[in-house]
């Protein structure tokens, strides 16, 4: 009986995850042994400027919330068979076009932010649907148009970026989004008179809210986590996705459209990433896009989120948070102990390498458990010959 | 008019020939049956070996081969983690790329007192012609490496549709269960498949960073594993489809450069998207559905029957 516990406990998800992020923390700290700095202190610092101070958890809340977004997309994606490595491309159109709405817009704020993240949705459902729509009809490899459109996407955004329409003179960015669409908590009051005299009677206030760009995208984030949770397992839709996903064959034979499940599949992944997009350049500083010389990694960072959160809706928020901790605390590693924040992509690459490898752990309990038990059989014999 | 032609024929081959090495090692594990998305990771991982040790010892060519064998150490990891482990081989292939880059670059800021790029090596990997050739030709005096990825793809086609050991890889890559029933070791063919896979892609990195360009630079790799990847799948997992299709993308690249040059109004971010969107056209037009070796990406248990 208890054994069965044990088996259980070491098979559950959220528990091989935990083992596998201890790894991770436990190779890094040799490597950072091997190249010359403090293992110990360095993960102390680390994990200190993630959740040192209010301010530090708010930011890490901020940082993360774009990549739970697009983990969300790719954990979805994945749950229907799907690999979308184009989150990157569908994250970036979705910038570009919340900040080319946004910057024209001029209504009262709910509507004007509906707009906008309704757009931003629609234009990457759309260009995710793109990929689905190649995969269904002609059978092109979904992860071959991903990785075209993905540099098709950085290119458009630099281009419109320069379109003297949209090009804010002096910078190298678009013209912000107007101040109408803003999701930050409170963002004019915080900066009144009044809104400054309350928080100093409140620190912690004024420490997260204060200093920092707290917006609704975690809030969002929780909901889509939870709806997206909820049409995977509970309702039709996601079942017949689910059922694509698992075995194409059997779908099309029970009836399922498996053509237009690809599409719906890749759209609602895009549209995660665009609404991702549309609350970052709504909720947070610069509010627009600028040139960009390379990827940012949101989308590819997405595709890690959905590893280590074994393609859970729900663990991605977990997994997004712990990621954009990383992401920021890494900064606070080189500052305070000297070493390169490189440290941080082999800490996650580490720790996505052993939740690959995680599904050993039930087995090699399972091993453990039976040896154990033929020893004890192999004394009980024994204790019978005598 | 020449003078151009040679100009475009000589940037798509100097273009593609870190991809032809990627491609030709994501071609031989994804035909053993083991996908291999991290060749981005291990390129980066051989560029900065390539550069580094290029640097110190002052011989590109055991730079070269140390980048190989750099791609080889991360190969073993991968296979390790796909044939031995079993585990989910695009995950791992997603940590190797994570991996990679940041040891490349960790290693990179102690190597070299904290730059992010290394410093510049002192002999590059050398052209064809020692003394450069007369007039426009000298456009197709490319480096030596151009003619290594030819004769390694050719070696590649011999290898899989001429020898025995090529039909085990490729049985092993179809039907494993079938192949070990006839006495061969899936796991060994994979192994050496996906270690071999590190080693070219390594190398790749290592052209890119010794012949094209003298250093190692963070961005000197940015994609090119991934369009490697996607060559191989366009080149419909053969050696010479692959490698066709690495030139093609080298001259979609090519023709950026030259037309970027001349006196067209066109927006430089727009010839940009060109070799990505004549991909995609390519494909929508000519090549439909691409089938995967069979067991591609499944690991293999001795016993099961497929």
């Amino acid at each position: 009986m208890e054994e069965s516990l044990m088996k259980k406990f070491f098979k559950n998800p959220f528990v091989l995850t935990v083992i596998a992020i201890i790894l991770g923390f436990v190779v890094a700290g040799l490597i950072l042994l091997l190249a010359g700095f403090p293992p110990v202190e360095s993960i102390r610092t680390l994990i200190e400027s993630m959740i040192g101070r209010p301010k530090d958890i708010s930011s890490v809340v901020i940082r993360s919330t774009p990549i739970i977004f697009t983990g969300l997309g790719v954990a979805f994606a994945i749950k229907t068979g799907l690999f979308n490595i184009g989150a990157e491309g569908q994250y970036i159109i979705g910038c570009v076009v919340a900040t080319m709405v946004g910057s024209m817009l001029d209504f009262p704020k709910p509507v004007a932010i509906l707009m906008v993240l309704l757009s931003a949705m629609l234009v990457s459902a759309l260009y995710a649907g793109f990929v689905g729509l190649l995969k269904a009809r002609l059978g092109i490899h979904e992860v071959i148009t991903s990785i075209m459109l993905n540099w098709i996407a950085l290119y458009l955004s630099n281009w419109i970026c320069g379109l003297q329409f949209f090009h804010k003179p002096g910078t190298i960015g678009m013209y912000p989004v107007n101040d109408c669409t803003y999701t930050m908590i409170l963002p004019f009051w915080k900066r009144t008179e009044e809104g400054r005299a309350f928080m100093t009677k409140h620190p912690f206030l004024q420490e997260t809210l204060g200093r920092t760009d707290v917006h609704a995208g975690i809030i969002v984030a929780i909901i889509a986590a939870l709806v997206i949770s909820h049409l995977l397992n509970r309702t039709r839709k996601g079942f017949e996705l689910r059922a694509v996903g698992q075995n194409i064959d059997a779908a099309r034979f029970v009836g399922i459209d498996v053509n237009k499940s690809i599409v719906h599949a890749m759209m609602i992944s895009g549209a995660l990433c665009g609404l991702g997009a549309g609350l970052y350049i709504t909720g947070q500083s610069p509010h627009t896009v600028s040139t960009l010389s390379a990827f940012e990694n949101v989308g590819f960072n997405g595709l890690s989120v959905a590893f280590i959160a074994f393609s859970s809706p729900i663990g991605c928020l977990f997994a997004g948070l712990l990621f954009g901790g990383l992401l920021y605390g890494g900064a606070g590693l080189q500052s305070k102990v000297g070493a390169p924040t490189e440290i941080i992509n082999i800490i996650i690459g580490i720790i996505v390498f052993f939740c690959a490898l995680s599904y050993l752990i039930p087995q090699f309990v399972e091993r453990l458990d039976s040896s154990r038990r033929s020893k004890k059989e192999r004394k009980k014999m024994k204790g019978g010959e005598k | 008019m020449t003078d151009r032609i040679l100009l475009l024929l000589g940037i798509t081959l100097m273009y593609s020939t870190p991809m032809v090495f990627a491609a030709q090692g994501s071609v031989i594990s994804e035909v053993s049956g083991v996908v291999n998305i991290g060749i981005e990771g291990m390129m980066t991982v051989g560029a900065f070996t390539g550069a580094t040790v290029g640097y110190y010892t002052g011989s590109p060519w055991l730079g070269f081969i140390c980048a190989g064998l750099a791609g080889a150490f991360f190969g073993l990891i991968h296979a390790f983690a796909s044939v031995t482990c079993k585990s989910d081989q695009t995950v791992c292939g997603i940590a190797m790329n994570l991996v990679g880059p940041g040891v490349a670059l960790f290693l990179c800021r102690l190597f070299f007192d904290g730059a992010t790029q290394s410093l510049p090596v002192t002999y590059k990997i050398p052209k064809l012609f020692r003394g450069g050739l007369s007039g426009s030709l000298n456009n197709l005096n490319v480096d030596v490496t151009t003619l290594i990825a030819l004769i390694l793809s050719i070696c590649m086609m011999i290898l899989f549709y001429r020898t025995s050991w090529g039909m085990h890889l490729r049985a092993v890559g179809e039907h494993p269960g079938a192949a070990d029933t006839l006495g061969i070791n899936v796991y060994k063919v994979r192994y050496i498949c996906v270690i071999l896979s590190g080693f070219l892609a390594g190398l790749g990195g290592a052209s890119m960073t010794l012949a094209i360009v003298p250093q190692y630079m963070p961005t000197a790799i940015c994609g090119q594993g991934f369009i490697a990847i996607a060559a191989v799948i366009f080149g419909k997992w053969t050696p010479h489809g692959a490698y066709l299709a690495c030139l093609l993308f080298g001259f979609a690249q090519a023709l950026t450069i030259v037309l970027g040059g001349g006196s067209f109004s066109v927006p430089s971010e727009i010839l940009a998207m060109l070799p990505y969107v004549l991909t995609i056209i390519i494909l929508i037009l000519f090549v439909g559905r691409a089938h995967a070796p069979r067991a591609n990406g499944v690991p293999y248990n001795k016993g099961s029957r497929v």
